[in-house]
């Protein structure tokens, strides 16, 4: 025990002292949160609007005020001769264009289906399509208003979102940023500070010593366990502060949630310190066997559902996927422990599994 | 092989080897090694990279799991007790390994708390510690800061905390002053006095002359093991001379195929030959002024440990050969 407690202490110490590592821990996840928080972000707001108004009536320029209401789009431009639509969506200072025929007011009072026409920009199609949706969306609580019908079919659905009603990516990505940066100081930190410790030899010295090579990982881990568990939440403070992510559910189902996947992610890091012989070697080592796949594999961005089925296998082994169903799932949907058994239960496995594998490799003798 | 300076009866060795191999994968790194170490002996190892210095310290450290034959260490089995073995052993390396971000006095805390000392006895040994490595009242110097002189014994006065009575170096002066290098051998020699069996790894030869028995090892094998005068002893009728030229290239060619000549080798710019079994300097002489060869000074030397360490190698090498 008291070779537990000289590791620990030692390793906290040495943190203490090296300034690099305690930004790296503590505060370099806030400042990327921020970063990513802001420029990650897939929503879209004020679209520069071109307007063709033919009809000059009382319902076409209510069509227009309903477009510029939703705050989803401003009105840049009015068109007079149609020619002058495709050098504004050219030189880009629009990047939609809104063509209300003639006979819109007309048709509308008869109770027909008027159409309008939204030529947008698809240069960017992520973008293009995003705008379509709100462009959409601002017709169909139109035509409601106006008594006729514009451009929707005659049965529509009506849909209700929940967890996220305003679809803001940002809810979406926040939790998947907050995994990417736990994986970041869990596993690299860790990596970092056994492999420094095979350069300069300290760790032959403790070999030699007689406490055991559990008793050196754990001590070794626990403060980095401590100190990165601090970090991912001041990272979730700082997401609710700054994004308003909501906490629907309870703190210590989220602390739990957090511990299990912190846990994996140490073993990971020390599992890439059992292999690499130097502190490059472990950096780029955990970059490739931890960002990537949080990055990529985890849901954080891409959708899982939608990539191919043998990528989705290889999905089930990525911790990060379940940290993020628990993460969402406590403060999106609030569900509690009881609901995340599954996930929780994978985040376990994986870290006993690293766990097990980097204590074999380091008994080796 | 030369085995004196081994002794029958007295008190039981505090380590014995018998048979020892390490081997890796089908690589034998310490093949069959046999020696006794006594109490409070200082004892080398003297080989080159890859001689199987490092493994056989680091299998009787308890490090390493002996692939055959077995050591006692303190009377334990360093295969089957290695804990054991580790409690009673003090081990430093050519890397001093200390924590440079951390201050004297907390890398002391931190290899006491390793050993489980406390208290008392805590206050008493990190006093130890500060007083071998001079270092009382800069406790709260940073290591990195700390010269290799001092980082060296600070590192000594770590891995003696625990007082243990079998003290391993391996390397241990490596990238440090003459005069720090001389301070440490001081200390080794305090320490062995004291009753501390030493075991020291070195390529340096002039600090292997400061131990009471050297070990020679090659490719894994003991060559030789005796104290200083008995390695020497065994040029007693083969002197050595040490010739001066111009083209020392040139005479070593030709030395090497005269019959009165073993072997010759190269110490600088001049060359030692060793002579033939009851060959006498002045006969190698007549024979150079005879064929002609130019030759400013010979003069005979009373043999080097560099002598003795290449002439074992040679004979091994030539033994493995036949």
């Amino acid at each position: 025990m008291s070779g537990l407690w000289a590791v620990a202490l030692k390793e906290l110490r040495q943190i203490r002292r090296d300034r690099r590592s305690l930004l790296i821990l503590l505060f370099i996840p806030c400042f990327f949160l921020f970063l990513y928080g802001y420029a990650l972000n897939f929503d879209i707001r004020h679209v520069p609007l071109a307007v063709e108004d033919r009809d000059l009536t009382e319902e076409s320029r209510a069509l227009v005020a309903a477009f510029v209401r939703s705050t989803y789009f401003d009105q840049v431009a009015s068109i007079d001769r149609p020619e002058d639509m495709a050098a504004l969506l050219d030189t880009g200072r629009a990047r939609a264009v809104l063509v209300i025929p003639s006979d819109f007011s007309q048709r509308i009072r008869q109770g027909g289906v008027a159409e309008v026409q939204v030529v947008l920009d698809g240069e960017n199609a992520n973008s293009a399509t995003t705008v379509l949706g709100y462009a959409n969306a601002v017709l169909a609580d139109a035509s409601l208003r106006l008594g006729g019908q514009i451009r929707t079919p005659i049965v529509s659905a009506a849909p209700r979102i929940w967890y996220n009603p305003e679809l803001r990516s940002t809810l979406f990505l926040v939790p998947g940023l907050i995994a990417y940066l736990a994986t970041v100081m869990a596993v690299v930190s860790t990596a970092l500070s056994i492999v420094r410790e095979k350069e300069s030899g300290t760790i032959e010295q403790i070999r030699m010593a007689p406490i055991s090579t559990l008793t050196f990982v754990v001590g070794k881990t626990l403060p980095y366990l401590v100190l990165s568990q601090v970090s991912a939440f001041l990272v979730i403070l700082a997401a609710m502060a700054l994004f308003g992510l909501p906490m629907r559910g309870d703190w210590f189902t989220l602390g739990l949630v957090v511990a299990l996947f912190l846990v994996g992610a140490l073993g990971t890091g020390l599992l890439v310190s059992t292999i690499a012989p130097s502190q490059q070697v472990a950096f780029q080592a955990s970059m490739l066997i931890a960002f990537l796949p949080t990055l990529m594999l985890s849901g954080f961005i891409f959708p899982i559902a939608s990539m191919p089925l043998a990528l989705q296998y290889v999905t089930t082994i990525v911790p990060a996927k379940y940290f993020l169903i628990g993460l969402r799932g406590v403060v999106l949907k609030g569900l509690g422990a009881g609901d995340l058994l599954g996930p929780m239960a994978a985040m376990g496995a994986f870290a006993v599994v690293v766990l097990a594998l980097s204590a074999a490799r380091l008994a080796r003798r | 092989m030369i085995r004196p300076g081994q002794t029958d009866g007295g008190p039981p060795p505090v380590i014995h080897v018998d048979a020892l191999s390490r081997t890796f994968g089908a690589f034998r790194a310490v093949d069959q090694v046999s020696f006794d170490v006594q109490r409070g002996e200082v004892f080398g190892f003297l080989g080159s990279n890859g001689a199987g210095k490092s493994t056989t310290i680091r299998m009787l450290c308890g490090l390493l799991k002996p692939s055959s034959g077995r050591a006692l260490v303190d009377g334990l089995d360093v295969g089957r007790d290695p804990e054991g073995v580790k409690r009673r052993i003090g081990y430093m390396s050519q890397r001093f390994s200390l924590y440079e971000l951390l201050t004297v006095e907390q890398n002391i805390r931190f290899y006491a708390g390793l050993y489980g000392i406390t208290g008392e006895r805590l206050e008493r040994r990190r006093r130890f510690a500060l007083d071998i490595g001079g270092l009382a009242g800069r406790e709260h110097e940073r290591t990195g800061h700390l010269s290799g002189g001092w980082r060296q014994r600070l590192a000594l006065g770590c891995a003696l905390l625990h007082e243990p009575p079998i003290l391993f170096l391996d390397e241990p002066t490596g990238g440090v002053d003459p005069v720090s290098r001389r301070e440490f051998w001081r200390l080794i020699d305090d320490l062995s006095a004291a009753g501390t069996t030493v075991l020291v790894t070195t390529h340096y030869l002039d600090e292997a002359e400061r131990c009471d028995r050297v070990a020679i090892m090659h490719l894994g094998r003991l060559a030789a093991l005796g104290t200083i005068g008995e390695l020497k002893r065994t040029f007693a009728d083969r002197p050595i001379v040490e010739i001066r030229t111009a083209d020392p290239v040139a005479l070593m060619a030709w030395l090497d195929a005269h019959a009165l000549v073993e072997k010759t080798s190269l110490f600088g710019t001049a060359v030692h030959a060793v002579l033939r079994s009851g060959t006498a300097p002045a006969e190698l002489e007549a024979a150079l002024g005879a064929s002609g060869q130019t030759v400013r000074s010979l003069e005979p030397v009373v043999p080097s440990l560099e002598d003795v360490f290449l002439d074992v190698v040679d004979r091994l090498e030539r033994g493995r050969a036949a």
